[in-house]
């Protein structure tokens, strides 16, 4: 913020006049909020035209919207149960982000973090349901953190795109998940759909009591706060930033960057592979290619919509959970294809980017210089 | 079908034919994205414009019963899809990498809601031309019958390999691709030769799309392209943004991606979901055989954002 930001806001008079300071001091903080609001706003308003363009009454799309997502106490449920695994799939992307890099494969870490999770399951079937929960969590998250690690390893040592390779590694995902429950993991009482054995009843890890949302929204909110803290109030995540933001200043001051990378990447795979593993221990208790619905996808959208900081991961995810929670109501009362929340994603993720442009530009918020 | 007589020969016969067949999607994107990148940009959403060239090509196939039609609205899709991107890119500060992630997710959900509709009806196919005719052995006719649209693929990699040595356009895409400075100095706009390198490339994209549900395999639903389109963006990268290794590449990718259907028919189904993710594997190893972390690629365009 420059220091003639003071004056040319009492002359604007759009700031509170007792504190001139204000917007010199939360200046940058408020165009944080009021920039992405603003995009959400530009996309919601773009994706009304097309609904209006398709037949249908965009005032009637906002309210099933708003009714799907936040209307009803049923479909709050509804949108935080989305918005476990879109918590933990956008770090996957806001991690290692921190260090410049561009990781799209959470759908792919999620995956297998799912079918590490279910094989420690099915391996430990007869014992205590808290042992098998506590090994699925730790078989989750090593799975799906090797599986970005590699593509933080390829980055690393061989200079490979890491956008792309994750990418990739997502079909490779696909593929291995598909191969292992029609194959060998395949239940073979499961006839229409492939799927593996299920863990149990006893090990599903139920539902926050008093509500019929599960107990992945608590880890969602848990490792966003620590990731959070790791980024801004360690030295790890210091040192990580200063690699992100310079990387050949990061080698002069000694930071090992490899090491950094190795593990920022193990970390935001790890966070996939939970959500991979809640979809299976609370959700579908089995591994089948119902896991591919997308989550890694929307991650993505989420973690840039939220500036790629772990704190305002968690309303966006909310809110993202609320537009496809919202979807099914859309389908029913306005007769939209599901695709409809994808295409309303992609133009918020539009809008988002070509966003970027304002910040630093807003008059009120700068002033003249 | 498999004729006995031709045992285990079916294989390498059927990689052969895919390698011709599913290579064209692979060498139209490859190639429009050699044109985009050579111009110093990145278009990750060529996959998005892919499943929109397919969706477009088969509805207006559908609607006025003309497959060329529709390849020429894929392609109109296509550049449209290229122009978003370029005009995205060209206000400041936006990561045109990041675009290309928001075109791809925007491309792949608009043709899922507007191709709703298209899933149950039967459009008309793009024609194909006998080469076997020479043949008494149905698989090797089935081999060698050819679409037009890969023979057009074959004829634009060289054309381009020409264009970019030694016309004019070819030097002002390279000349914006290594140094902006040069060509602004040169008193060109350097937005407005990414802006045609890109819907150029999203043209040629939209076309392979095109192939894809008109040709092979021939129709449309939501499972139509899985990830074609970000493989031949890291195939333009190991073929070193030269148009002919392109299509090189590109065959040898086809003949990668046919090995799971051709094993599957001679009776070999057990690893059919491994040998379907044989063209991302092939790709990755690659990509980690070619690169290299302490020199940039040689033949990398100095401006492009994923080499630097």
């Amino acid at each position: 913020m420059t220091t003639e930001a003071a004056e040319s806001v009492e002359a604007a008079g759009v700031a509170p006049a007792a504190d001139p300071g204000f917007l010199q001091r939360y200046g940058a903080s408020i165009e944080y909020i009021l920039i992405p609001g603003a995009a959400l706003v530009g996309a919601l308003g773009v994706f009304g035209g097309f609904i209006a363009l398709y037949g249908k009454n965009p005032l009637d799309l906002y309210f099933y919207m708003y009714y799907g997502a936040f209307g009803t106490w049923f479909s709050w449920q509804n949108t935080l149960t989305r918005a476990a695994p879109l918590i933990l799939t956008a770090l996957c992307t806001a991690l290692p982000a921190q260090l410049g890099m561009v990781i799209i494969g959470g759908e792919g870490a999620l995956l297998i973090g799912a079918l590490a999770a279910t094989s420690a399951a099915l391996a430990l079937q007869g014992a205590a349901p808290i042992v098998v929960q506590i090994a699925m969590v730790i078989a989750g998250m090593i799975g799906g953190g090797l599986w970005i690690t590699l593509s933080g390893g390829l980055r690393q040592y061989r200079g490979v795109n890491e956008t792309i390779s994750s990418l990739l590694l997502v079909y490779i995902a696909l593929a291995v998940l598909n191969h292992l429950v029609e194959g060998p993991m395949r239940d073979p009482a499961s006839l229409n759909k492939p799927s593996t054995r299920e863990i149990g009843a006893a090990n599903m890890i139920g539902t926050i009591p008093g509500t019929d949302v599960h107990w992945g929204l608590v880890f969602g909110l848990v490792a966003a706060v620590a990731a959070y803290i790791l980024i801004y109030h360690t030295t790890f995540g210091f040192a990580a930033r200063v690699a992100g933001g310079n990387i050949r200043a990061a080698k002069i001051v000694g930071l090992s960057v490899g090491k950094l990378i190795l593990t920022v990447c193990f970390l935001a795979g790890s966070s996939a592979g939970l959500a991979g593993m809640i979809e299976v221990a609370a959700v579908q208790g089995r591994t089948n290619a119902n896991l591919a619905a997308g989550y890694g996808f929307t991650g993505i959208l989420v973690a840039f919509l939220a500036r790629q900081n772990p704190l305002a991961i968690i309303p966006v995810a909310i809110l993202l959970g609320g537009i496809s929670a919202s979807g099914g109501l859309l389908q029913r009362r306005l007769g939209l294809p599901d695709a409809s929340v994808l295409v309303l994603q992609g133009i918020i993720f539009v809008f988002v980017l070509a966003s970027d442009a304002l910040y630093g530009r807003i008059g009120f918020l700068k002033g003249k210089s | 079908m498999a004729d006995a007589s031709l045992g285990l020969w079916t294989v390498p016969l059927a990689v052969f034919g895919g390698a011709i067949r599913v290579s064209t999607p692979f060498l139209f994107v490859s190639l429009g994205e050699c044109i985009t990148e050579r111009s110093g940009r990145i278009n990750l959403g060529l996959e998005g414009t892919l499943v929109m060239g397919a969706m477009s090509a088969y509805g207006i196939s559908y609607l006025s019963g003309s497959p060329w039609l529709g390849v020429l609205a894929a392609g109109i899709t296509g550049a449209l899809f290229g122009a978003l991107h370029a005009g995205i890119c060209s206000l400041p500060r936006v990561n045109d990498i990041a675009v290309g992630i928001a075109l791809m997710l925007l491309g792949t959900g608009l043709a899922f809601f507007l191709g709703k509709p298209l899933i149950e009806p039967t459009a008309a196919r793009l024609p194909a031309i006998d080469f076997g005719w020479w043949s008494d052995v149905p698989q090797v006719r089935a081999a060698l019958r050819i679409n037009v649209l890969f023979l057009i693929g074959v004829a634009i990699a060289p054309l381009l390999y020409w264009a970019f040595k030694t016309t004019r356009w070819g030097l002002l895409i390279r000349t914006a691709g290594e140094s902006a400075d040069a060509a602004r100095a040169m008193g060109h706009s350097v937005l407005l030769i990414r802006l045609r390198a890109t819907m150029v490339g999203g043209f040629l994209a939209g076309i392979g799309g095109s192939f894809l549900s008109l040709f092979y395999p021939g129709s449309w639903n939501e499972g139509l392209s899985s990830g074609q389109g970000i493989t031949a963006v890291a195939l333009v990268i190991f073929a070193r943004w030269d148009p002919m290794l392109c299509l090189w590449a590109s065959l040898a990718f086809g003949g990668a991606a046919a090995l799971g259907p051709a094993l599957q028919s001679v009776g070999i189904t057990s690893g059919y979901h491994l040998f379907n993710a044989a063209p991302y594997i092939l790709t990755l190893a690659i990509m980690i055989i070619t690169c290299s972390p302490k020199r940039t690629l040689t033949g990398a365009p100095a401006e492009l954002s994923i080499t630097r």
